[in-house]
């Protein structure tokens, strides 16, 4: 396999006249500037109504990073980072689980007292809105957060790995992303 | 008879696993035969006939025990896709970087530790 | 929620994972923060689990009732694991300080080393059979991506090796799961000791019970499932190693089989015999082979394969003292076997090779190193009056009083084989004058950092106190006595 040969995303391939020359052709990208909000919007709307309806933090975080890896693919690696920077990515990664964790602790604070103990109570005839659950909302955000931004991290960093030519000792610089 | 169709798809895998001469292979190889076992700890919450274990307005908790598939293999499949996603991403990280290194993707050839 | 027991253990899981993403948060770019945090966060755990020691509790996640909610259960055992844990993984924090500086991305080593302590302290303090399994994972996902951390060739195959054989048996564990669920419809082991009380170990609980044993001996490393724990031992950074040898294949492994055993799925003769002639071949293989190695590493790696094989040897034999053997040589081993290996790090921090032909007369120039291996050889080997001896005699005697005296002249036989590799390598590294072909007198030899020889002498100060614990008498060493008394109850 030779590295020469890959397609890169952002170098300007045959036949492909746009604004820098990145990314996929004219009818994908046109299509993925109308469709990358729904497709936000359709990822939060699993996220919010996750006490309700099945989803939750893990599917929608999922369908959310879907959105940014759209873009990313069709508008090319250098409009992908600026919308959503690698940078950005990590500190919701880690700040989201901390948010998690944090709710937990804090029902240690009220009602019986244990973690993760939902200590929000609701009325009755709330049930099945969007405002019910409890806590429950607020772990399934920061969760869409977290899984959102972990899965768009892993998709850039595997992608902007240039490979060097084979068997080239590159210097052992580790730049492990958890996961 | 569904159960050893499971058991087929996790042979499967492991029959992947073993014989795959590139390192992507095996990682494919090993995504598969976990969709074998979460298949197989779905269908063991399966319910003939059942309805989807949602709670609406209308559902009371004696039709909900009644009728609907057990939820509980539903949040193991869920929290283990995850975990898989996690591993997956370290794997093929792992299989970039031994390209870096060894210069290719067979398996044969990355033996330095021997003994 | 009166008893401050209460309050505690949810934080052995919770505070690791919450300083791990901290230090992802604010310290990525400021290393010596990152230390900090690290050795702060383990000195914390030391103190709750000295707190903790002789409270037992259980604690329910969520405040939901027993069978519907996720329990966290401390009793004596998972005392005396969390026990191991911290006092190595402090040593462990407090000598990567040092032995890491030559390393960048120092922020990730710190995070993935809290993420690895959370699994293990998770796995032991789980009451359900699920969250075993996630917090398992999550243990071995940071030991995957810890092996490979260096980046240098030998270090990405083993973990590639290691993270394939791993996620094998992660899916083994799994189907087990699955079939244990469909049949007792609880993933609770307390409930689920109780069910199969009830309805007897039929055939697919066979099944699952097989399958169980096959997925956590490729994670304790019996033998026929060992193949990964060679490669990736000593390929590892040695701080990595020392935590992966002392106390990873231990805490998921060890205490996982022991807890299905004697707890969950009830004592049978079958099953014993299946652990003990486990033990035995990992035993004779691990020692045969690590008497031919000319790594140090790698050697220590084929040792401890030979010494986890004494463990389940004690705990297939069933009786109190076995069980009591077994304990005592797993804390035991988690002592020495990770000063070894922060003393072969020390070794290849100094003169960087790890050949033991290379090697030679090292006494004079590390001084630390050399007193506190002597230490660990020592009690590796088995001279009284160290810790290994009083192990491994307990461990024999039961052997006789069950009267398995074949497995009892095995267990001889393979003491005085790991006597004499672990005289090789003090002789061939240590004592021996320099061979002809290194001048390593003419160049400046780096002496042990002063942490680094602080985390040695901390583990070696650990050997020795454990020794002491005999004086409770020699069928009821303190602490260990009453983690015994948790496995022989029987079922939950």
């Amino acid at each position: 396999m030779n590295a020469n040969n890959r397609p890169r995303p952002d170098t300007p391939g045959p036949g492909r006249p746009d604004d820098n020359g990145a990314g996929m052709s004219m009818i994908v990208k046109t299509v993925t500037r109308w469709l990358k909000g729904p497709i936000l919007l359709f990822g939060i709307y699993i996220v919010l109504y996750g006490h309700i309806t099945p989803g939750g933090g893990f599917g929608g975080g999922v369908i959310i990073a879907c959105a940014f890896i759209l873009i990313t693919l069709a508008l090319g690696e250098k409009n992908g980072l600026d919308v959503f920077s690698k940078a950005l990515a990590s500190r919701l990664d880690s700040g989201g689980l901390l948010i998690f964790l944090l709710v937990g602790w804090l029902g240690t604070w009220w009602a019986s007292g244990y973690f993760f103990e939902n200590f929000v109570t609701t009325p009755e005839q709330s049930y099945f809105t969007l405002l019910s659950g409890g806590t429950m909302p607020i772990l399934n955000i920061a969760l869409g957060l977290k899984v959102a931004s972990a899965l768009f991290l892993v998709f850039t960093v595997l992608t902007a790995l240039r490979i060097a030519q084979g068997g080239v000792d590159v210097e052992a610089n580790p730049e492990k992303e958890e996961t | 008879m569904i159960y050893s169709l499971c058991l087929l798809l996790i042979l499967v895998g492991l029959y992947g696993v073993v014989a795959s001469r590139q390192t992507l292979k095996i990682v494919i190889s090993l995504v598969i035969m976990q969709h074998g076992v979460h298949l197989l700890l779905l269908l063991i919450g399966y319910r003939d006939g059942g309805s989807p274990p949602i709670f609406d307005s209308t559902t009371t908790l004696t039709s909900f025990a009644g009728l609907a598939v057990d939820p509980l293999p539903q949040a193991l499949v869920l929290t283990s896709i995850v975990i898989g996603l996690g591993v997956l991403a370290l794997m093929v990280a792992l299989c970039v970087r031994l390209y870096d290194r060894y210069g290719t993707f067979d398996v044969t050839e990355i033996r330095r530790l021997r003994g | 929620m009166e008893s401050t027991i209460q309050v505690l253990i949810p934080l052995f899981v919770a505070l690791p994972l919450a300083v791990s993403l901290l230090i992802q948060l604010v310290a990525r770019g400021h290393p010596a923060l990152a230390e900090l945090l690290a050795n702060a966060t383990m000195l914390a755990l030391v103190l709750m689990t000295c707190y903790a020691i002789g409270d037992t509790g259980l604690y329910h996640m969520g405040g939901w009732p027993t069978p519907i909610g996720i329990d966290l259960r401390l009793d004596a055992l998972a005392n005396l694991l969390l026990l191991a844990v911290s006092l190595v993984g402090f040593a462990v924090a407090l000598y990567s300080v040092d032995y890491m500086r030559r390393f960048s991305a120092r922020g990730h080593f710190y995070s993935l080393f809290l993420l690895m302590v959370t699994g293990m302290n998770g796995v032991i303090l789980a009451g359900d059979l699920f969250n075993l399994y996630v917090f398992l994972e999550v243990a071995a996902v940071a030991s995957y991506s810890l092996v490979a951390f260096g980046c240098a060739h030998e270090e990405l195959e083993a973990s590639f090796k290691y993270i394939v054989l791993g996620s094998l048996s992660s899916a083994l564990i799994l189907v087990a799961i699955a079939l244990v669920y469909g049949i007792t419809g609880t993933l609770n082991m307390a409930h689920m000791a109780g069910r199969i009380a009830e309805t007897g170990m039929d055939a697919p609980l066979l099944l699952a019970f097989g399958l169980f044993i096959c997925g956590f001996s490729f994670k304790a490393a019996l033998v026929p499932f060992h193949a990964w724990l060679p490669d990736a031992h000593p390929a590892a950074p040695a701080p990595v190693s020392a935590m992966l040898s002392g106390v990873l294949i231990k805490a998921i492994g060890i205490y996982v089989l022991a807890r299905l055993v004697f707890n969950v799925f009830g004592v049978n003769e079958s099953e014993l015999g299946l652990l003990r002639w486990l033990g035995v071949l990992s035993m004779v293989v691990g020692g045969l082979m690590a008497a031919g190695q000319k790594d140090i590493k790698r050697l220590f790696a084929y040792s401890s394969i030979s010494q986890v094989g004494f463990m389940v040897l004690g705990l297939g034999l069933g009786t109190p003292l076995g069980l009591v053997g077994a304990l005592y040589h797993l804390v035991n081993h988690s002592m020495f076997k990770s000063l070894l290996f922060l003393n072969a790090g020390a070794v290849e921090y100094a003169t960087g090779t790890r050949n033991l032909k290379e090697l030679g007369g090292l006494n004079r120039a590390l001084p630390v190193t050399g007193a506190t291996s002597l230490i660990g050889s020592m009690s590796i080997a088995g001279i009284p009056p160290f810790n290994g001896f009083w192990s491994k005699l307990i461990i024999i005697l039961a052997c006789v009083e069950s009267g398995y005296y074949g497995f009892a002249a095995a267990a001889v036989a393979v003491s005085v084989v790991t006597l004499a590799y672990q005289l090789k390598v003090q002789r061939l590294a240590f004592f021996a004058s320099l061979p002809k072909s290194q001048d390593w007198a003419m160049q400046n030899l780096r002496r042990e950092p002063p942490l680094m020889a602080l985390a040695m002498i901390l583990l070696a100060t650990g050997c020795i106190a454990l020794s002491f614990a005999v004086l409770g008498g020699l069928s009821d060493p303190w602490l260990i006595g009453a983690a015994r008394e948790v496995l022989t109850a029987g079922v939950f």
